[in-house]
């Protein structure tokens, strides 16, 4: 079956109890048990509940892996995936990674004894060179947020392996619809389900999906004993939200586009970054792990007070934190994102106070740009 | 005001806007920025979602603290907790301890340099005892799991503040209906929310009630990081919950007394713990501190082969994991909740297979009686 029809036919589309097309949301904490020697598919929901249960299985099918677990949200999934790391361990993270995964990397995971490289993982060479021999994990995003640097997966996946490290990739920016990083060689797979996942800025939820069967019992113990889980009916909306991943997908991702190529003439945009310009360096290392650009892009501005009145000014798009909604929205990383970053950490990374990100929703694309150049030139 | 009343207006007057009478389920990911540097209070759901507002400011009313956490399960709270420490760290944890605690800490927080110790905490020298120059905190069920164990709280907290320790009091059986630690002098409240504050078996939640500013910042800043908060659907059902606190707790503990009695008297039963029967060694203790002795009851069969008969011959009575909801239910802890724990210290305890557990509901008490009596019989 192809990626669209898997995501409307995901084995639990009909209730093996009544027909129902479509999973029950089971709102419960325990069932009953028939047997004192041998307890049933379900004890506790903490440990499985059938409507979360349809959801992993899903997400993990759609990422070509074995096993998928969803958390209360992407920072659940990352510090509960964290959590397979021991004290004295070592990662190499990207540079760019989202602020939320920089901030419990560096003021929470240190105190476990856990210590983190960053590096800009867009260099082979710079993740090579940033492995010491306690070096257990390598942590990638790409696109990176909010810079959109691309980094090559297989390439880093090889380098991995050679070292023994495990691969964790967050995935968000892509979905499995656009790139599926199991396949690339990567060992973990880590979502913010919040947003292209389930698409329409009404869920926090999180996931990670493995192909390795220990790997997978090691989360799946980690994820129970932790407790950080998707509730019953966020599981049932982000099952909802995943059947039109695809539309939505190709939608926003047409749009961004084209709003990448207007922007890029606008003059006071000095820089638009998107993969799928063929500008962005990145490019064809991006057109040969995934299938599309995605929607989201990133540009500078010309001035402060430009930007200030884009954010401001600006109708169509919501300007608030996340991405990945029907609704387009727009925000601030240097306050928002990466607003746990240090200033100084930030300007090294090039999130400059004139830098906006843009997540394309579903408006008619005419209307955006109509609602950018307005603002920007008008 | 009372507790009751405290209980029936949260998410009360809340909804300015319409006067709706009850908080509305804001299923929502993120908020709109008014403005550049501006924002509702709101940004993001993980952040503060005013669902889950609603019921953190109610229970840390109930509880009489200065700011509430709500999680995604009871585990995820006390995870969170956790993370307060660091390597080098050790806790004195009470003994009989819920499984799921006592897993988190032995297979994942202590591979981070944390140390526990676990001791019996009805008995305050065994406590003192246990105290080393790094010993950071004590974590105590106020009414152990599965032994109805009752700590002397107010006794407790004073020795911790006397050796600068955190005083953290795991109130799930009593529910600040019965028992309020912060005003007996602890520093921490944790909740399975799952249990007698929801009470319908139909939510996993956790909370925590935290009473001094500072350490809510802290504990403010895990619950953000990480993420493992509740949804704003299981936030709204956990308020729904706890409007009908007292009055099902007020019945379950006549059930729970009752039955206790009747299984006292019963042939095929030996010991009854339940800390609401004359003899009882926490009796006094809970009288002084508690106003009631909760609705869990454990109690010893006379052969092991009873054990099966009770669990699988009871009708009214579940056999499922889980307690505190309005359904009685029945467990063996030895292979259930408790199964985490070492068989040596389980013997130790006196958690054998002979030992079950029945959380009492608010069915009519002789209609439990009689499905009890009919399952001993058959």
């Amino acid at each position: 079956m192809k990626f669209g029809t898997r995501l409307l036919h995901n084995g639990h589309e009909i209730d093996p109890a009544t027909n129902a097309v479509g999973v029950p949301i089971y709102q419960v904490s325990t069932y009953r048990q028939e047997s004192v020697d041998h307890f049933g598919r379900y004890d506790y929901a903490r440990s499985d509940n059938p409507t979360r249960e349809a959801l992993e299985e899903t997400i993990a099918s759609l990422e070509n892996g074995g096993r998928g677990f969803a958390f209360a949200s992407g920072m659940a999934a990352i510090s509960t995936t964290l959590l397979l790391f021991s004290a004295g361990d070592h990662l190499v993270v990207g540079e760019d990674v989202y602020g939320g995964a920089f901030r419990v990397l560096t003021k929470l995971f240190p105190r476990l004894g856990i210590e983190a490289t960053f590096v800009d993982t867009t260099s082979l060479d710079a993740i090579r060179e940033a492995i010491r021999p306690n070096t257990r994990g390598l942590y990638l995003e790409t696109p990176s947020n909010p810079l959109l640097k691309i980094t090559d997966l297989s390439g880093a996946a090889a380098i991995a392996k050679e070292r023994g490290l495990i691969t964790l990739v967050d995935n968000t920016f892509m979905t499995p619809y656009l790139q599926r990083p199991l396949d690339l060689g990567c060992d973990i797979v880590i979502h913010s389900g919040t947003k292209f996942l389930n698409g329409h800025s009404d869920v926090i939820c999180g996931f990670a999906v493995v192909k390795d069967r220990e790997l997978g019992s090691r989360i799946r113990f980690l994820q129970n004993a932790f407790g950080a889980i998707l509730g019953p009916q966020d599981s049932w909306l982000v099952l909802r939200g995943l059947k039109t991943l695809k539309v939505r997908m190709e939608e926003s991702q047409k749009s961004a586009g084209i709003v990448a190529e207007w922007l890029s003439k606008q003059e006071r945009v000095t820089e638009v970054l998107y993969p799928g310009l063929a500008s962005h360096p990145g490019f064809a290392i991006h057109r040969g792990q995934a299938s599309g650009p995605g929607a989201v892009l990133s540009f500078r501005l010309s001035s402060v007070e430009a930007t200030r009145k884009l954010l401001e000014e600006i109708r169509l798009a919501a300007f608030a934190v996340s991405l990945g909604g029907v609704e387009s929205i727009v925000s601030y990383p240097a306050r928002m994102s990466h607003a746990a970053m240090s200033t100084r950490e930030r300007e090294a990374r090039g999130i400059s106070d004139t830098l906006v990100r843009l997540s394309v929703g579903l408006e008619d694309t005419d209307d955006l740009i109509a609602d950018l150049d307005r603002v920007l030139n008008g | 005001m009372n507790i009751t009343t405290q209980a029936v207006q949260i998410g009360l007057q809340w909804d300015t806007r319409t006067g709706a009478v009850t908080v509305p389920v804001y299923q929502t990911a993120t908020f709109k920025h008014p403005g550049l540097g501006q924002s509702t209070g709101y940004d993001y759901t993980r952040s503060g979602n005013p669902t889950r507002q609603a019921l953190e400011e109610g229970i840390a009313r109930l509880d009489g603290g200065v700011r509430g956490f709500a999680y995604s399960s009871g585990m995820a709270a006390i995870a969170n907790l956790l993370l307060l420490f660091r390597k080098g760290d050790h806790l004195i944890v009470t003994e009989d301890l819920y499984g799921g605690t006592y897993r988190l800490f032995e297979k994942i927080f202590r591979q981070y340099d944390l140390d526990f110790t676990y001791v019996d905490t009805s008995d305050i020298s065994k406590v003192e005892r246990a105290i080393r120059p790094e010993t950071r905190a004590l974590f105590v069920e106020s009414l152990t799991n599965p032994l109805l164990k009752v700590a002397d709280v107010r006794g407790l907290a004073a020795l911790c503040k006397d050796r600068g320790m955190l005083c953290i009091v795991d109130n799930t059986f009593l529910t600040p209906y019965l028992q309020r630690p912060l005003e007996l002098g602890a520093d921490i409240t944790v909740y399975s929310a799952t249990k007698y504050l929801a009470g319908h078996n139909d939510t996993v939640a956790g909370l925590v009630v935290v009473k001094d500013p500072e350490l809510a910042e802290k504990v403010y800043f895990l619950q953000n990081s990480v993420g493992a908060v509740l949804g704003p659907q299981d936030s709204w059902l956990v308020i729904r919950g706890m409007k009908t606190l007292g009055v099902r707790l007020d019945r379950q503990q006549e059930n729970a007394l009752k039955i206790a009695r009747w299984l006292q008297a019963h042939p095929k039963v030996g010991t009854v713990h339940y800390p609401g029967l004359a003899g009882h060694p926490g009796r006094e203790t809970l009288r002084e501190q508690a106003r009631g002795f909760g609705a869990m009851v454990a109690f010893e069969v006379v052969d092991p082969s009873l054990v099966e008969q009770v669990l699988l011959k009871t009708e009214l009575i579940s056999f499922a994991e889980s307690l505190g909801g309005v359904e009685t239910l029945i467990t063996f802890p030895e292979v259930q909740t408790h199964a985490d724990i070492l068989p040596e210290t389980r013997a130790r305890l006196g958690i054998n297979n002979l030992l079950l557990r029945l959380s009492v509901g608010i069915e009519d008490g002789d209609d439990l009686i009689g499905d009890l009596a009919q399952a001993f019989e058959s």
